[in-house]
């Protein structure tokens, strides 16, 4: 065999290996993205539910709460980013990376003191990198994240947002996460969780329409809100995290999708290149062959006379 | 047939059950209330502790429910809590364990886990 054909040769063997490599993590993400979805599902009635009580509580109490009434001069805000732990999602990590910078400066520009939180190693890593504060950070859980990781996240917020921002506490808290729309398409969204804007939680609720019932509250509005509030943003981020989650494992399956089928082609591509090396290599021993047995020919055939 | 409102048990990961029923009564911070068809609006906080459902053909449905919150209106409950066990799932032995472990521990926040969780099973 020719160098050049035991070259093709071994760079077709190892473009095959990768190809399963990345195939079989393609199939992962895929039965990943399924179960992802299924739990974005099952927290649904919950956040539905939760989030109609809150309309009814916050329109229902007349004096205002520090959770859903806007500072007058709003000085800080928190930012929220949920990032994954690993990459090879294609631009999953950049694209909610980008959008909370986007938001960090929009809000700078507006004169805030912005308090940056992370979720997941990669936006960590940005963010050290850069050498940029950050106010939080967790780890370890983006793949399949669970309420009760919701909760270790939300505690501090709500600990920042009831803070005075004079003492180092926050006026807003927004939310950075890549919504999962369908399985082809995922988009990375900045979201004002606090103050609450009512309308926009009445819209997401369905009750814009809806005349509201009177309620009666146990034991009063106030403290009936003071409960809901800390379990309705727990609620959102543990959403976000699922939302989250399944839009990295679709786009891990379609970036390992266009892994496998660029292998692919470039396994034709070599193997065609393969086939013209070892075609040149047997031209070129016929040729030889024949060019060695005519030159015979010609010699014996002077030899005779 | 009896006036009947619609219940919806549900957790922060899942709808644990929703059905029919004739009457349910649930701990709030401020003492047991029963509610029945027909009765005024209401949202209030959970204590936790077992709620009791009676399902409109006669059963009775018990779940322990740490913390949360119950709201009704227009013949529909709905109880929403972080983590809520029917007692049928509950088991007894380990949170026998349980408590007796968080007892001896002192951790009173999971002593009144367990303690919820057999106070369900108990009433059903």
């Amino acid at each position: 065999m020719g160098a050049q054909l035991r070259v093709y040769k071994r760079r077709i063997k190892s473009v095959t290996a990768t190809k399963k490599i990345t195939k079989a993590m393609e199939m992962i993400a895929a039965s990943r993205v399924v179960k992802a979805q299924r739990k974005v599902t099952a927290s649904t009635p919950y956040a539905t539910e939760l989030t109609r009580a809150v309309t009814a509580v916050a329109t229902g109490a007349n004096d205002k709460h520090p959770l859903t009434t806007e500072a007058e001069a709003p000085t800080r805000a928190a930012v929220l980013l949920l990032s994954s732990d690993r990459g090879l999602a294609g631009a999953f990590n950049s694209n909610a990376i980008k959008a909370a910078e986007k938001l960090t400066k929009q809000l700078q520009d507006a004169g805030r003191e912005v308090d940056t939180y992370i979720v997941g190693r990669r936006g960590i890593a940005h963010y050290n990198f850069r050498e940029r504060k950050i106010a939080g950070q967790w780890t370890g859980f983006t793949d399949a994240p669970s309420y009760a990781d919701a909760k270790t996240i939300a505690a501090p917020l709500i600990e920042a947002i009831e803070t005075d921002s004079a003492e180092g506490g926050v006026d807003e808290l927004h939310i950075v996460y890549t919504e999962f729309i369908s399985m082809m398409t995922q988009e990375a969204a900045g979201d004002r969780l606090l103050p609450l804007s009512l309308d926009k939680v009445a819209e997401e609720a369905g009750t814009t329409d809806e005349a509201r019932p009177l309620y009666d509250f146990e034991p009063s509005a106030e403290d009936v809100l003071d409960a809901l509030l800390p379990r309705y943003v727990e609620s959102r981020i543990y959403n976000a995290l699922l939302q989250s989650a399944a839009s990295k494992h679709a786009a891990t399956r379609r970036a390992m999708k266009s892994a496998t089928d660029n292998a692919g082609d470039l396994i034709n591509a070599l193997t065609r290149s393969a086939n013209a090396a070892r075609q040149a290599e047997i031209t070129q021993e016929i040729s030889e062959i024949v060019g060695g047995a005519s030159a015979l020919a010609d010699a014996s055939a002077g030899s005779d006379k | 047939m009896a006036a009947e409102l619609h219940v919806e048990l549900v957790a922060a990961d899942r709808s644990v059950w929703s059905g029919e029923a004739t009457l349910v009564v649930a701990r709030t911070t401020s003492g047991d209330i029963g509610v029945m068809p027909g009765h005024q609006p209401l949202l209030g906080v959970l204590e936790s502790g077992p709620v009791t459902i009676r399902t409109s053909d006669g059963n009775t449905v018990v779940a322990a429910v740490h913390g949360g919150f119950i709201s009704f209106a227009d013949n529909k409950l709905s109880l929403l809590a972080e983590i809520v066990e029917l007692s049928d799932e509950i088991d007894v032995q380990r949170a026998e364990r349980a408590l007796e472990r968080a007892k001896s521990e002192a951790d009173a926040s999971a002593e009144r886990r367990a303690d919820v969780r057999l106070r369900a099973v108990s009433s059903r």
